[in-house]
């Protein structure tokens, strides 16, 4: 066997830990991030500037307030332009963290370990930018209760037919469920912030937060036994979350829309941008707080991985949009196929084929996969490229409907461009405030890894 | 507390390796002790077995909560579609479960991992700010690197002085009384 099919050979020539660390330095390394650590210059830098862009983001939307959504670029027929091109983006995003947490948990994957805490920190705030969305691009957020059913003195009721009631519920479930999920995950964390709290505030705020926890066996064994529920009930709810998302799109019989293809690709899809992201975050965050003794180059290789796996699903997913419109011959299919090639959009969609495609298959080589700045590169890449496949199947198809008649042009403008940036800023800057005040790696679990790891080590020698 | 003066919870042991945790702790059951109670950083396998717990009834909540929140889904769209607010397009049928499948899964998920949650945490009797093991000064340690047992003194067989000898026989670096204040 080769190192790479065998465990045990690769376990000894490079661990997902770095050898010598103890229950103590573990807890020490990553606890101090939080207690101890001066704010550096970098830090405020960056969130400054992230929060510049919340700034931008709430003029953006006090502006769609008091105008209404004509300061967009939609128009009849584009209804559906930014506000759902970013939806999709960011709920996508928040596809890996509990990915990571969940899926790759049932599979008993220890490279989890060091990078669950953040990634699902990373789709908690995705999903919180995703949700803006929904609610703002009606231009009336204020009315967004009705998407829920309640008993209104008008007697109506939502459509249950219909996929974005669907979205409503699995988004507002995924959303919570995460949470759930990342709290549960956090307690024991918080236990050990609250002990190794100097300050008086900080003692009451990590303290209030770990509800008392003190590591007993019993609790301990019932926190196993949620944990493991939770991430056999998330593991499913993550593959529906993107399903239902892209039933907006298929369920309905726009050309370019309406394909069986859809749901498995969106996962896919999400996976991979979502893998992307936690690339890109993960390569700063380990660099600038000295957490290469954890995020190891193994894990970000292991990121590559899965990055290369679910890109050529995707490139899949493009393939047999086209196969499946020559094939089936419907000619509204076949004339959105070409379209793509051809029509005015054209070049946003060969950049998607760059970007998404042709880029990731670098990542066959190992060289690539352990260039820390290559990946941090295709990973910022095969973001872009996936919120240019949002884009193109929108924006596409909604220009060229049935009747030439209904066709149209979209182009954004200067505050679909603004309210953009303005969750971005707001990504970046719950990032910055979340490392800063929560343990960004799961330090109990980090202890369970030595043990395991010492454990490994004596039956080697 | 009615009295005023400091009770005593207990007898704590402290240990620096996992294996030795679990060593006492059955070495303690076997003693004959019943109200014993472990306290680790991290969940170590087979230590809730050797103080004597073995079933949660966390999974039976989840099924419950599963199990609800799938008929509240269903029930609440086949209510409003089909009772309340009927709508007929075209003369389809009323009842369309089809189509209520994504809402009655998210809800069932949602009832599941709630029930989940939130049975764990009141199985657990958490949130509890105050419990008498946090009066030790080294129980800090049982969030970091220190492996703890506890005898506590409503055991019948519990005595101070007999119980902490047979926590140094199991070879305890520290050995203190946990006072209830």
């Amino acid at each position: 066997m080769s190192v790479e099919q065998n465990p045990l050979a690769m376990r000894e020539s490079e661990p997902f830990l770095e050898p010598g660390h103890t229950y103590a330095s573990v807890t020490d390394k990553i606890a101090s991030v939080v207690l101890t650590r001066p704010l550096g210059l970098g830090w405020l830098a960056g969130f400054t500037l992230a929060f510049s862009l919340v700034m931008l983001l709430n003029v953006a939307i006090g502006w769609l307030i008091i105008k209404g959504v004509g300061i967009w670029g939609i128009n009849i027929p584009i209804g559906w332009g930014f506000a759902i091109v970013n939806f999709v983006w960011w709920i996508g995003i928040g596809h890996a963290g509990t990915l990571i947490s969940a899926i790759l948990y049932l599979l008993n994957q220890k490279w989890r370990t060091s990078i669950n805490r953040f990634a699902e920190a990373m789709t908690l705030f995705a999903v919180a930018c995703a949700g803006l969305f929904p609610l703002i691009h009606t231009g009336r957020p204020w009315m967004a209760y009705y998407m829920f059913p309640y008993p209104s003195t008008m007697g109506i009721w939502p459509q249950f037919r219909s996929p974005l009631i669907w979205d409503v519920f699995a988004v507002s479930t995924y959303g919570t469920v995460s949470l759930l999920f990342w709290f549960v995950g956090l307690l024991p964390d918080l236990a050990t912030m609250r002990d190794r709290a100097t300050s008086r505030y900080q003692q009451v705020i990590y303290g209030a937060l770990s509800m008392g926890w003190r590591g007993s066996s019993r609790h301990w064994h019932r926190y196993q036994s949620a944990y493991l529920l939770l991430a056999g009930l998330a593991t499913p709810l993550v593959l529906s979350v993107h399903t239902v998302v892209s039933f907006d799109f298929s369920v309905a019989i726009v050309p370019g829309w309406h394909t069986t293809i859809f749901p498995p690709y969106f996962v896919a899809g999400a996976i991979y941008s979502g893998f992307a992201m936690v690339l890109t975050l993960s390569i700063p965050l380990r660099k600038a707080y000295g957490l290469e003794d954890f995020i190891t180059l193994r894990h970000l290789e292991q990121m590559a991985k899965v990055m290369l796996a679910t890109g050529l699903i995707v490139a899949y997913g493009y393939a047999i949009e086209f196969f499946m419109a020559f094939y089936s011959g419907d000619k509204f299919d076949v004339f959105l196929a070409n379209q793509r090639l051809h029509g005015p959009y054209a070049p946003y969609y060969y950049a998607l084929i760059l970007c998404n495609i042709l880029t990731p298959q670098l990542l066959w080589f190992k060289k690539v996969r352990r260039n820390i700045p290559a990946l941090f590169v295709m990973s910022l890449i095969i973001n872009l490229g996936m919120w240019l496949e949002r884009f193109v199947i929108v924006v596409i198809s909604l220009t060229r409907d049935f009747m030439p008649s209904a066709w149209g042009r979209y182009s954004a403008t200067f505050w679909d461009y603004a309210t953009f940036a303005g969750t971005i800023g707001l990504f970046v800057m719950l990032i910055f405030l979340f490392v800063r005040g929560l343990p960004a790696i799961a330090i109990a679990e980090m202890r369970e890894l030595v043990h395991q790891e010492s454990h490994a080590d004596g039956e080697h020698k | 507390m009615s009295e005023h003066r400091s009770h005593l919870f207990g007898v704590m042991g402290e240990f620096s390796t996992p294996e030795e945790l679990v060593a006492a702790a059955k070495k303690v059951r076997e003693a004959g002790y019943r109200h014993i109670e472990a306290y680790t950083p991290f969940p170590i396998e087979g230590l809730s077995e050797a103080v004597g717990f073995r079933w949660t009834a966390v999974p039976l909540l989840t099924l419950i909560g599963g199990i609800g929140g799938g008929l509240t889904g269903f029930g609440l769209q086949y209510w409003v579609s089909a009772i309340t607010y009927p709508l007929n397009i075209a003369g389809r049928p009323l009842n369309s479960w089809p189509a209520f499948i994504p809402v009655t899964f998210e809800l069932t998920v949602l009832g599941a991992a709630t029930f989940a949650v939130f049975g764990m945490l009141a199985l657990n009797k958490l949130p509890e700010p105050y419990h008498p093991v946090f009066n030790v000064e080294r129980f800090s340690h049982a969030s970091t690197d220190k492996f703890f047992l506890c005898i506590e003194a409503r055991d019948p067989k519990f005595n101070l002085a007999e119980s902490s000898r047979l926590l140094q026989e199991c070879h305890a670096q520290h050995v203190n009384e946990v006072k209830d204040e």
